[in-house]
């Protein structure tokens, strides 16, 4: 995507360029249809160029075990025993949902290194990103990962490389059954109710689409057997919502914070306007030029060949 | 598959039996998916475990594993006690109506004409219908006869009551006829339901039995030869299809044709054997032109050098001593110390072969072996000793190991043959690594060092390598391109119209179908099924049109399929005698127009023959019908028994329980080393199956990654119960053991496998995927194959991989 299609970027006030105007686009992960061959997970690692380790089976289906910085989704399965004594297979591709109103672009502190565009896409520009992990915090899905390796968060872009230039997602692209469709929200949700009523038909009563208003409805969507239980899915959460906390950071916490930092700045102003500048004595001065010297002599690049293995 | 993927969106019902289509097959599962969204199908799996298939289905059924006839004979009988079936397809394409001699008949859970020193039945005369005085099988239109197949059959499966195949099967009564009652509603003419099936029916002792059994099934509802039913092997292998096509195995030539005997040296009764004159007036009986097809194979072979005065080479063909040389065969005699040397071109035998203690001893007896992978693969390691999982002394083993890397399928042009019976080319995607050769390239090399040698020495039978036609441009590397015109076939003389004396073909031009072969040498095909692959017009087989007219899925300008572009095979069945669709709206397929045969596919029939010519549907056979009867094609007789698995959690057959001979079946091969090791419900106490998972193929994918990322690490399942018991919890190591080894993994413990009451038994279920090894980036596991038992199924010889005991111990 463009900057000028971002609508929304952390930590800014000022306001976003609306040159271009396009739909708002959204993914249907349709439950139902899905049969776990983690088929998307592959495709996304081939897209993004992602290897994780190869890890451990720790007693389930689920591999990776959980989302990490390099495995931006993954699926989870769940087993569950109706009332009738039946068995169901619940299996729920996880990642990013693409919040309306996205609870980590709300928490992170550093300018621009979570943006929005226009089409409802939530993207971050790792560039930008301080490692901070409010983002986690803010998250009401629990999705975003700190890399071990570069200190920086990550998740599912909703392949806006590829989204920009009128391609679908590769999960979507690669899905074998149709189980993920993409296209814009409006035409996702027409899709979603033909299935409903498919699942109606079925004995499903309580099926129905995942699209939680409490962030303000999301850009990647479900498909549910059983609307009315999200929780069953790996606890996808009932009724989602930003956590409280970064409501209080950037609601009534900030204006105090901003206050707390105004008031340092003129702590700062009062004490050089009554004492004057700090001053630097000259002993202080050769302390540090001694201390530099002795960094420079001990530096690796000057004759250290202790690990060429 | 009788019909194929794209043709599954046609079904109303979709039985998953035997298979495992959505973790196994995942592409062609959306054609289930389409029939699900599209034709409102309902989606029916029966399975020991709730599978990633079961977990879309609309209705799922436990079975306890090997007990696949015990359900289908029962379903068999519930639909002909409660008048289930589709009447007038029956009456009129199947052999219901047929009189079966007086000699046959079925005691104690066995056929007449039984040797138990054998273990065969070496006279299957009396499994065969009664003739008239013209040759022509007896029948019965009423089918009031009692030696009628529709009285013997009924007869047969009254034993199977809906009580004792729920105690057979460990399905819950309740649920096993929610399951047929659904079924049942197919046998009305314009609904149809389609059987996906794969090495869930085809690895045990009876699979070839339990695959018939559903044949059965489907006939009875009238659901062969229409649109969306049929009995569908989903094949493994990309090209495993193609394996058989070309007859890759020791008793089949390709096409289907098969080697003689040894007692079989005279040639023309070698070919009248295989060309049955019609069995009932008007029919067709097609292999009556097996000369043609065999004679243009030999012409492919040979060339000039095979002539009618040396009979085509029939001399030059091996004449079998066995009935067949297949896998377990070959490994016993490996194993016996009789084999010097072994080819393996392409499959990983220590991973892929029953009872790996075996498969390693054997392979340590020869003095060399020749592995021919893209792969570094176990067999070409075994030798290797790699912890636990491959427990060798390395010093004690003499084995010569040659490797040679060879290209891989993207690496190379080439057709593939998909489950759907359609060849697709495919080309080069990129070139080979390092010395990595195509298969025909090493395999030509071999072809020309064997017969300079045979050359310069002589030899003992040099003719067969010394004629070979061999008139490739390039003789070290024949091109994929060549090697398909041949087998397509062409013209070797001016081809004329038998009766307008017109030139239909230039000598050497590609022939357009396998109607134009002949049996006078006068046209040559390496593969006749494959004739109408490589015309004049060029090569079908690239053909991407997915145009589809009807709407019925038939898209018969995507690629080519076997026979002739031929989308359902037996399709004439989907019309009614008089020639029309059963169902005119959904289920259009091919018709009679007043004139010929015409429709949405290529009819399988005789173009012009009017539906008052009563020529029957299943052209193939020399009766005209599908038969419920296999007459004597079947080593364990002609209507299928349950019988258990060689490893059985029950030790009887509740069919037969006083009778130990007829436990399991009695007419498949097993060598004594092999019984030897079998092991017991006393000491093993647990039902096990081995199975695939989707995130990997077989033993490739291990080096992949991507896809150990997805499935990291060996791996059993246990059901919760079971594993209450043993006080084992999700994630703990386990040790899985046979009475020919064992293995350790993690355990996966689950909701989806649960405990099966058979025969007043608790039976618990281990499940058990094959995907590792001690080569790859996954993480290192056991050979899961060190657990299955060294016996295959009567016919085929098929390892029985999906059924055996089992000891489960937390380590």
């Amino acid at each position: 995507m463009a900057t000028q299609d971002i609508i929304a970027r952390s930590a800014t006030t000022t306001a976003s360029p609306s040159v271009r105007q396009f739909d708002e686009v959204a993914k249907l992960i349709d439950t139902t249809v899905c049969i776990g061959c983690k088929a998307c997970q592959v495709a996304c690692s081939e897209w993004n160029d992602l290897r994780d380790e190869v890890g451990d089976n720790v007693g389930v289906y689920d591999n990776p075990s959980d989302l990490t910085a390099d495995s931006w989704t993954v699926m989870r399965f769940d087993e569950h025993e109706t009332s009738e004594g039946d068995l169901e297979w619940l299996i729920r591709k996880d990642g990013c949902m693409h919040c309306e109103d996205p609870g980590c672009l709300k928490a992170c502190p550093s300018p621009g290194a979570i943006v929005k565009y226009d089409n409802g896409i939530v993207d971050f520009d790792q560039d930008k990103c301080i490692g901070c992990g409010y983002c986690v915090t803010g998250c009401p899905f629990d999705v975003p990962r700190i890399s071990k390796k570069d200190n920086k968060a990550y998740k599912c872009t909703l392949c806006s490389d590829r989204v920009s230039v009128g391609l679908e997602p590769a999960c979507v692209k690669t899905c074998p059954t149709g189980a993920i469709v993409f296209g814009t929200k409006d035409e996702m949700k027409e899709h979603a109710n033909w299935r409903i009523q498919d699942l109606k038909g079925r004995g499903y009563e309580n099926a129905g689409i995942y699209d939680p208003q409490g962030v303000g409805g999301t850009h990647v969507m479900y498909v549910l057997h059983h609307a009315d239980k999200p929780q069953l899915y790996s606890d996808l959460p009932k009724d989602p919502a930003i956590s409280p906390l970064v409501g209080a950071w950037k609601g009534v916490a900030k204006p105090l914070a901003m206050l707390a930092m105004a008031a340092t700045a003129a702590a700062g102003f009062f004490h050089y306007i009554r004492i004057g500048p700090n001053r630097v004595s000259k002993e202080d001065e050769a302390a540090v030029e001694h201390d530099a010297a002795q960094a420079g002599t001990n530096s690796p690049d000057a004759g250290g060949t202790s690990d060429e293995r | 598959m009788t019909n194929h993927w794209n043709d599954i969106k046609n079904a109303n019902l979709v039985l998953v039996m035997g298979g495992n289509a959505a973790e196994a097959h995942p592409v062609g599962f959306k054609w289930v998916t389409e029939a699900k969204a599209h034709n409102q199908a309902k989606l029916v799996v029966v399975d020991p475990r709730f599978t990633r298939t079961a977990s879309v289905a609309d209705l799922y059924a436990p079975i306890r594993t090997g007990s696949d006839i015990a359900f289908l004979g029962g379903l068999i009988h519930y639909l002909l006690d409660t008048d289930q079936i589709q009447h007038e397809y029956v009456r009129n394409y199947t052999d219901m109506p047929f009189i079966v001699k007086e000699g046959f008949s079925f005691e104690d859970g066995l056929y007449n004409g039984y040797d138990a020193d054998s273990r065969s039945y070496p006279d299957k005369s009396e499994w065969d219908y009664e003739l008239d005085d013209n040759g022509h099988a007896r029948v019965d239109p009423t089918l009031s006869h009692p030696r009628c197949v529709y009285q013997l059959m009924k007869k047969h499966y009254s034993r199977y009551t809906p009580e004792l195949v729920s105690q057979i099967c460990g399905t819950p009564l309740k649920r096993m006829m929610q399951v047929w009652d659904t079924i049942a509603e197919t046998a009305v003419p314009g609904k149809t339901m389609t059987i996906l099936y794969a090495l869930g029916w085809t690895q045990h002792s009876v699979g070839s039995q339990m695959i018939r059994a559903g044949a059965m099934l489907q006939l009875l509802l009238g659901n062969i030869g229409m649109p969306g039913g049929g009995v569908n092997a989903l094949r493994g292998h990309s090209n495993i299809q193609g394996l058989t096509d070309l007859g890759l195995l020791s008793n089949l030539l390709p096409g289907y044709l098969t080697l003689p005997r040894d007692n079989e040296q005279d040639y023309n009764a070698y070919i009248a054997k295989r060309a049955p004159q019609p069995l009932r007036p008007g029919q067709m009986s097609y292999w009556q032109n097996y000369g043609k097809f065999h004679v243009s194979l030999m012409k492919a072979w040979y060339g000039d050098a095979v002539s009618a005065e040396n009979n085509w080479g029939y001399d030059w063909l091996p004449k079998l001593d066995e009935p067949m040389y297949d896998v377990l065969k070959v490994f016993d005699m490996m194993y016996e110390g009789k084999m010097n040397g072994y080819f393996c071109q392409g499959f990983n035998p220590i991973a892929a072969f029953p009872n790996k203690a075996k498969i390693s001893a054997a392979l340590s007896k020869l003095k060399y072996l020749v592995v021919m992978d893209p792969l570094t693969t176990e067999t070409s390691e075994f030798w290797q000793h790699v912890d636990d999982y491959n427990d060798v002394d390395t010093t004690s083993i003499q084995t010569t190991v040659f490797r040679l890397p060879t290209t891989c399928f993207a690496e190379e042009n080439g057709s593939l043959v998909n489950s759907s019976r359609w060849l697709q080319w495919h080309w080069k995607g990129a070139e080979p690594p390092g010395e990595a050769h195509p298969d025909v390239f090493i395999m030509g090399g071999l072809f020309h060092r064997l017969r300079s040698m045979y050359q310069k020495e002589g030899g003992v039978f040099p003719d067969p390598i010394l004629n070979l036609d061999w008139s490739y441009e390039r003789p070290d590397e024949p091109t994929p391109e060549e090697i398909a015109r041949e087998f397509n076939g062409k013209a070797l003389v001016d081809l004329k119209d038998p009766v307008t004396g017109e030139v239909l073909l230039k000598a050497g031009q590609q022939l357009s179908g396998f109607g134009q072969l002949r049996d006078d040498g006068s046209t040559s095909s390496g593969c006749w099924l494959f004739c109408g692959s490589w015309t004049e017009e060029g090569n079908l087989m690239a053909r991407r049109d997915n145009s589809d007219p009807y709407n019925m899925g038939q898209t018969l300008g995507w690629a080519w399929s076997w026979p002739a572009n031929r989308r359902i095979l037996y399709n004439r069945a989907s019309a009614d005698p008089s020639g029309q669709p059963w169902d005119d709206e959904r289920k259009r397929l091919v018709w009679w127009d007043g004139s010929k045969w015409t429709g949405t596919d290529v009819p399988d029939f005789a173009a012009r023959s009017a539906p008052e010519d009563n020529m029957s549907p299943f052209i193939m056979n020399p009766e005209g019908v599908a038969r419920f009867f296999a007459r004597g094609n079947m080593a364990e007789g002609p209507f299928p028994e349950h019988y258990e698995p060689f490893e059985t959690p029950i030790g009887r057959n509740p069919l037969h329980p006083n009778s130990a001979a007829v436990t399991s079946n009695p007419a498949a091969r097993v060598f004594r080393n092999d019984m030897e090791v079998f092991g017991s419900a006393e000491e093993f106490p647990h039902a096990a199956t081995t199975y695939r998972l989707t995130e990997h193929f077989h033993y490739w994918t291990k080096h992949n990654r991507l896809n150990s990322i997805a499935q990291p690490q060996q791996f059993v399942e246990l059901g919760e119960v079971m594993a209450s018991e043993l006080g084992i919890k999700a994630g703990d190591r386990v040790r899985v053991s046979s009475n020919r080894g064992f293995i350790e993994a993690v355990a996966v413990v689950t909701k989806r496998i649960r405990p099966l009451q058979v025969d007043g038994k608790t039976v618990h279920h281990v499940g058990i995927p094959l995907h590792w090894g001690f080569v790859g980036v996954a993480k290192n596991g056991y050979i899961t194959n060190t657990l299955t038992p060294f016996v295959g199924d009567g016919n085929t010889n098929t390892p029985e991989f999906k059924s055996f005991l089992v000891n489960v111990e937390k380590v």
